[in-house]
């Protein structure tokens, strides 16, 4: 999911401009007892793609995380067990070894077999197809084959059938978090009838996937409006209590949230901003939070002088008040963060950045006056993303702290603040985010701070940072892995490229029809566990 | 009669052509980076920026590029095609689902301006500085004075959220109820104009020299009213109406936002969004037909309305 924009959906601050107050009707209706005969209605926004290996934004994931049964899933530690897989094991971290629970079939009858998770893989990865999440393979033996645009080959060599049950997966180098990558939403089967020709999709499959989950589709996918699924009863795991869903597809989240209160829709998975202030009162105990993935954080521009300074940085970091802003402006939907990593994964410890997290105004200064930090400070963030009022918060203390000036600049969408950015153009410090692919803080530490990083655009560049981060890779196991990303965190720490500043959290809500509504750290609601109310 | 159609008919050829080069010429020029406008704030893999390049000839800049575009897509046009949208969906496809729900909308704002707007228009105009003139002129001020994107979010809040009178969001297949508030705030603001326009027309020509001949004469007041004075005054009323069909068409964005609607604002909204050059020229180029079409037929009906409009 890489960096996403957060706020997307705060396109029209309505309610805030007209100050509604909330009308607390309804209350808690709900008394005991389920129906397992009803369907339940949840908000998500046009899917991209319902293709898994295209599929990398939350709607989608939604939907396809209905049709579809994951390899793996995570438990309440956010470490991986087997769903799908009977087994997923590696003696050296590079051979890995996926053996498939039998009985799962496909809503089309087929018996899902190792071919069918060899030829979406292949699929997926094979760049002529310009699939989104095809990077999720590069991890893979032969990845490189099928890049460019006249690739050499059109099969990764590092995937082997065994027998219908199992298949050999052969990394290009030792990863021991791979198990993990495998509850991603990429990593799905396809079933035969995907295919009209081998390596190439059939017309039509998107508008109605074939998958191997617990619902299937009921007729094809209605854009713009909604995408209905169905139990399946064959399905082998764990069965869900509900008949079926209905993903009703909203462009504005207030829509939605209209719809929660009057008790025309079940979930909405994210409350909007401006209703933020009233939904506790709005929906009462059906007002929920959940620990997310996202992370947001302050960028410096490393390359340029007047940040260079790792004690200037700090001198920053130490002049903002987290719990100030989290609460007055974020409401408290998101929690002060002090660490480079989300709380949500195994290896997390709080508070690693120590003195340079600490709100203290007159250390700072001194700080920052001895490190010779510049006078004029700017914050670049893109105007779409709801980004403004927390950017002019940061600025005020700046000022206030640090005695220095300080201007928020907005730039119309993140990819011209990119683009900015990859220029080398002097853009001061910048906002960016980030949500996890998978659990691991490997997906926190390498994209980001590598010197080869798919997402490092402040230069940062540590030769002892890449290496313990490779070893962590390679690890033989969990444990020693998050040694040395721990050990590389406190580089981070020391270094500070980026000052963390929150992490997320899921702020959702529901109808008084449905009870035991949950959502998992990919931003979406658990299908199994949902109940309708009769 | 036919004549005066056949000419309208060839200007409309004209300015289709020049509308559409226009608005290709423009959204060309504000487009920034649409694939990465696509992606959000991922990073687009290099696989993927190739094949969305090729595939909508992205590589293709500068003036050439511009008109090797236009000339491609025009051509397409012409076949009936419009094209695929970045998201790799038929433009067709899109605008046939959007369609049918934006027109309903449309004409359910049109009926409520015409029989609100107008009926009320004509009965202000008659009865000037009235009670009913004065109150209903308090009234379409307030209504001018609110925009939608307040009068819409307000509407659905306590006549769909708090009262329960109507449901507070459409969806894709509304039924009529469901289309009828956000119907009526849509027709709200063209109520307002529709009657203004209708009273100080009406009021207007009851001061005209003929309405005194055929009063002198011993016309009853309805007859002098129905048929003398409406007929005359409904010509500025009738263009205003025409034109604001067309707005109906595609300003309804925010209304279609607001009560989730997913229509041609709909679209068109999602469209500018994401930088999708296809989507939004698609759009357009179908509303410029539409406002071609409502043009004629505002035309004509002056035609009708005033003879000597036809032997011009």
């Amino acid at each position: 999911m890489r960096v996403r924009r957060l706020a997307a959906w705060t396109a029209l601050p309505l309610a805030v401009t007209l100050g509604l107050v909330a009308c607390g009707s309804g209350g808690d209706g709900g008394s005991g007892g389920t129906n397992p005969n009803a369907a339940v209605r949840i908000e998500i926004a046009e899917p991209q793609h319902l293709v898994p290996t295209n599929t990398n934004e939350t709607s989608g994931s939604q939907v396809l995380a209905a049709l579809f049964s994951p390899l793996v899933e995570y438990d309440e530690a956010n470490k991986a067990y087997e769903v799908a897989a009977e087994s997923v094991t590696s003696e050296d971290n590079t051979t890995w070894t996926i053996k498939l629970k039998d009985g799962y079939t496909f809503h089309n009858g087929e018996k899902v077999t190792a071919d069918n998770y060899v030829d979406a893989w292949n699929y997926g990865a094979y760049a002529p197809n310009g699939q989104n999440s095809s990077y999720f393979f590069e991890k893979i033996a032969g990845y490189e084959d099928l890049q460019g645009e006249q690739p050499k080959a059109r099969t990764m060599s590092g995937l082997k059938k065994v027998d219908d049950l199992t298949f050999t997966v052969t990394l290009s180098q030792p990863y021991a978090e791979f198990k993990t990558m495998l509850g991603y939403t990429a990593f799905y089967p396809l079933p035969k009838a995907a295919f009209s020709a081998p390596g190439v999709l059939a017309e039509g499959y998107e508008q109605a996937p074939i998958g191997q989950g617990p619902f299937k589709m009921k007729g094809t996918w209605q854009h713009d409006a909604k995408v209905e699924v169905e139990k399946y009863d064959a399905f082998p795991g764990e069965k869900p209590k509900v008949a079926g869903v209905e993903f009703r597809i909203y462009q504005q989240l207030t829509a939605a949230y209209a719809d929660v209160l009057s008790d025309n829709l079940d979930v909405i998975k994210t409350i909007p901003t401006e209703n933020l202030s009233t939904a506790s009162t709005d929906l009462g105990d059906r007002f929920k939070t959940s620990p997310a993935s996202s992370f947001q954080f302050l960028s410096f521009p490393t390359y340029q002088k007047e940040f260079s300074n790792p004690d200037v940085r700090k001198a920053i970091s130490m002049a903002i008040d987290r719990e100030e802003i989290t609460k007055s402006i974020f409401k408290d939907s998101q929690t002060p963060a002090r660490s480079f990593v989300s709380p949500v994964v195994a290896g997390y410890r709080d508070n690693t950045i120590g003195a340079a997290g600490t709100f203290d105004p007159a250390k700072a200064k001194a700080l920052y006056q001895a490190a010779g930090g510049p006078s004029r400070i700017e914050i670049s963030y893109n105007g779409d993303g709801g980004h403004k009022d927390w950017v002019d918060a940061t600025c005020n203390q700046l000022k206030a702290n640090l005695g220095v000036d300080c201007v928020g600049t907005a730039e119309p969408k993140f990819a011209d603040l990119l683009t900015k950015v990859k220029a080398k153009q002097p853009v001061g410090l910048f906002r960016m985010g980030w949500i996890m692919d998978y659990p691991s803080m490997e997906n926190y530490l390498g994209p980001l701070y590598s010197t080869t990083g798919s997402s490092n655009y402040y230069g940062y560049s540590n030769p002892e940072f890449d290496r313990l981060v490779a070893e962590g890779s390679a690890a033989a196991t969990e444990e020693e892995a998050i040694k040395k990303y721990q050990q590389a965190e406190d580089l981070l720490a020391k270094d500070m490229p980026v000052i963390p500043l929150r992490f997320g959290q899921n702020s959702f809500g529901h109808s008084t029809k449905v009870t035991n509504v949950e959502m998992d750290l990919f931003d979406r609601v658990d299908l199994v566990k949902i109940e309708a109310v009769q | 009669m036919f004549r005066f159609i056949l000419r309208r008919l060839l200007q409309m050829v004209l300015a289709f052509f020049g509308t559409t080069l226009i608005v290709y010429a423009l959204m060309f020029a504000g487009q920034g980076d649409p694939i990465q406008a696509l992606a959000g704030e991922r990073p687009v893999t290099a696989a993927q920026r190739a094949y969305l390049t090729e595939k909508f000839h992205l590589d293709k800049t500068g003036i050439d590029g511009f008109f090797y575009r236009y000339f491609d897509y025009v051509t397409n046009l012409l076949q009936g095609d419009l094209g695929q949208s970045l998201t790799g969906r038929q433009i067709g496809d899109i605008l046939a689902a959007a369609w049918p729900v934006t027109i309903k909308l449309a004409l359910i704002a049109m009926a409520v301006t015409i029989l609100f707007g107008v009926t009320a228009g004509v009965l202000a105009g008659i009865r000037r500085a009235s009670i009913f003139d004065n109150s209903t002129l308090l009234l379409t001020l307030l209504v001018l004075g609110i925009p939608t994107i307040v009068l819409a979010p307000l509407a659905q809040y306590f006549l769909g959220v708090k009262w329960q009178l109507f449901p507070p969001t459409a969806g894709a297949e509304p039924d009529l109820y469901a289309l009828l508030l956000p119907g009526i705030v849509l027709g709200s603001l063209s109520l307002a104009t529709a009657l203004r326009l209708t009273r100080t027309s009406v009021a207007e020509n009851l001061r005209a020299d003929y309405v005194r001949t055929a009063r002198s004469k011993g016309l009853v007041k309805r007859r002098i009213v129905g048929i003398h004075v409406l007929r005359n005054s409904l010509i500025p009323v009738v263009t205003f109406l025409g034109v604001e069909l067309g707005n109906l068409m595609s300003g309804a964005i925010i209304t279609e936002g607001v009560f989730n609607i997913p229509g041609v604002g709909f679209n068109l909204f999602r469209g500018i969004r994401t930088e999708d050059g296809p989507l939004v020229v698609g759009i357009v180029s179908v509303l410029v037909v539409v406002y071609l079409i409502s043009n004629l037929v505002v035309d004509v009906l002056y035609a009708v309305l005033d003879p000597r409009i036809r032997y011009e």
